[in-house]
């Protein structure tokens, strides 16, 4: 297995070892070390490969990844698994801001907290947070199911399109247009799909109450050009 | 952008490292802000004695001067005074006379002030910030946005007697409170928004507010961005806009709470492994005081 001791390489020389890997590599397992919060660590990866993040990582950690698999020992910083294409991010401690801001694809779980704009603008990715998010999460978020296990702050789905959210706990308040739902046997089955992938046990899907899109934002409304 | 630092001890066994470990903190914020520096120590002091913090030149001139007064310590563009209480009219009596040019960037009994333009290795360096004691310090790394590169646009800014506050982000609002504040008979030295901030939190506290209430109000009253690190004579307060636009990461051990706009800042921290990091919430007043 590879080591990458960031104690003694650069980062650079970290992520340029990730973006040579050929689909067909061998070394599918790296381990990094000594990471100190430093940013974009792991970001860019285009391959199957799972890289393990041995501490906390600053910014932007396992940005735009595509296919692999990334896991911090730790917290991350600011916008973990922006971007994502596909594959799999797994945060064992906390998320800072916008974790998996933009993401498209891929499943992203954070086993603590996440703050503030977790999922923001996210375009479908999977985001399980088996702890609290922060305000204005999933703000303009347009696909995917952001789960969250705990409690989501303030203003939770302000300006939303159409990505699920299910929150098990409290909601502090709702953003602009975004409205409780029905929890229907196709979501059921969506959160039992996901909080299985996410390694979650002993929560029934049940437990989770459902929110979205009112879908009153999606067209101009004449009556309202005097908010102009 | 800035990066923005603090470190308040509650073991006084790190006391001697303060400067040290305030220094590594600063360092590793320079890509946060490149074009300046600056940081306040609380260090030995006591309630009978004035601490005065001059910047300027000729500086050996002022100690020779003062030398049946004060004493007086030189650290590069920065004199720190030390009297007694007594002796406060006479000494602000002779600086305005004989040399009006300083400008004091902070007093109290307790805290230090320094700041300079240009890299914070240079000026945390140029001071000898590594070899200074003291209970709490916080620093700062300037990316200047709302104003020029100039020494008196660096942080921190002391608006009170040892009190200091540290920002990064940008008011909106700072002219029209800046004026309403000068009513209440605050002065500034400097167009700087922060200072705007720090003469807010002043005006409060001598208004009978405690720190987190200052800190409260200043919600309603402060529109902008910021994140906030402030000292006190005895205290440290972090606080965040509603929004928690700009970065925060916090550590807490037995032996010290920490800040820093980064996590890298606060790697060298002895025992982080085992601190509780934590990111400060948006609109919370965190005030850490010793007795």
């Amino acid at each position: 297995m590879p080591v990458i001791d960031l104690a003694q390489s650069t980062k650079r020389e970290l992520n340029a070892a990730l973006h040579a890997l050929t689909p067909d590599t061998p070394e599918t397992h790296w381990s990094v070390r000594n990471p100190e919060g430093q940013h974009a660590l792991a970001a860019g990866v285009n391959v199957p490969v799972t890289i393990e993040i041995d501490g906390h990582a600053g910014y932007y950690c396992a940005g735009m990844n595509q296919q692999a698999t990334v896991i911090v020992h730790g917290n991350a910083g600011v916008g973990v698994a922006e971007n994502m294409m596909s594959g799999r991010v797994h945060v064992k401690g906390d998320a800072s801001q916008a974790a998996g801001a933009t993401a498209h694809g891929g499943l992203l779980v954070i086993d603590g907290n996440a703050s503030a704009r977790c999922g923001i603008s996210m375009k479908g990715v999977d985001i399980v947070v088996k702890g609290n998010i922060g305000p204005m999460s999933a703000f303009m978020a347009q696909a995917g199911n952001l789960v969250v296990l705990g409690d989501a702050g303030e203003a939770l789905g302000d300006s939303l399109y159409e990505t699920r959210i299910f929150v098990r706990g409290a909601v502090k308040s709702l953003g602009a247009d975004c409205v409780e739902k029905e929890l229907r046997p196709e979501h059921v089955a969506i959160l039992t799909k996901l909080l299985a992938e996410a390694g979650v046990e002993g929560v029934s899907p049940t437990e989770f109450r459902r929110y979205g899109s009112g879908r009153t934002l999606y067209n101009f409304h004449v009556d309202n050009a005097g908010a102009y | 952008m800035c990066g923005i630092v603090g470190l308040f001890l509650k073991d006084p066994a790190l006391e001697p490292q303060l400067g040290h470990l305030l220094a590594e903190m600063l360092v590793v914020m320079t890509g946060r802000g490149p074009d300046s520096a600056g940081f306040a120590v609380y260090g030995a002091g006591d309630a009978d004695h004035l601490k005065i913090t001059l910047r300027g030149p000729r500086l050996d001139e002022v100690s020779a001067a003062l030398a049946g007064v004060a004493t007086a310590t030189v650290r590069d563009t920065h004199l720190v005074l030390s009297f007694p209480l007594a002796a406060e009219e006479q000494v602000r009596g002779w600086l305005a006379l004989n040399r009006p040019d300083l400008v004091v960037t902070g007093s109290g009994s307790r805290i230090e002030l320094y700041k300079e333009v240009g890299l914070p290795r240079q000026v945390a360096d140029r001071f000898a910030l590594p070899g200074m004691a003291g209970t709490h310090g916080i620093g700062h790394t300037r990316m200047a946005t709302e104003s020029a590169v100039t020494t008196d646009g660096a942080h921190p800014f002391s608006t009170g007697r040892d009190q200091c506050l540290v920002h990064n982000g940008s008011l909106s609002n700072h002219r029209s409170l800046r004026r309403e504040l000068e009513r209440e008979g605050l002065t500034f030295a400097t167009d700087n928004d922060s200072e705007v901030a720090a003469a807010y939190i002043s005006w409060r506290l001598r208004e009978g507010a405690s720190l987190t209430q200052a800190l409260e109000s200043g919600l309603e009253d402060l529109d902008g961005f910021y994140t906030f690190v402030i000292g006190t004579e005895n205290g440290f307060a972090v606080m965040r806009d509603p929004i928690s636009c700009k970065p925060a990461v916090m550590a807490e051990t037995h032996q010290y709470v920490a800040f820093g706009s980064e996590y890298r800042a606060l790697v060298g921290l002895p025992g982080i492994e085992q601190a509780r990091v934590f990111e400060p919430e948006p609109a919370r007043a965190y005030v850490w005081e010793r007795n």
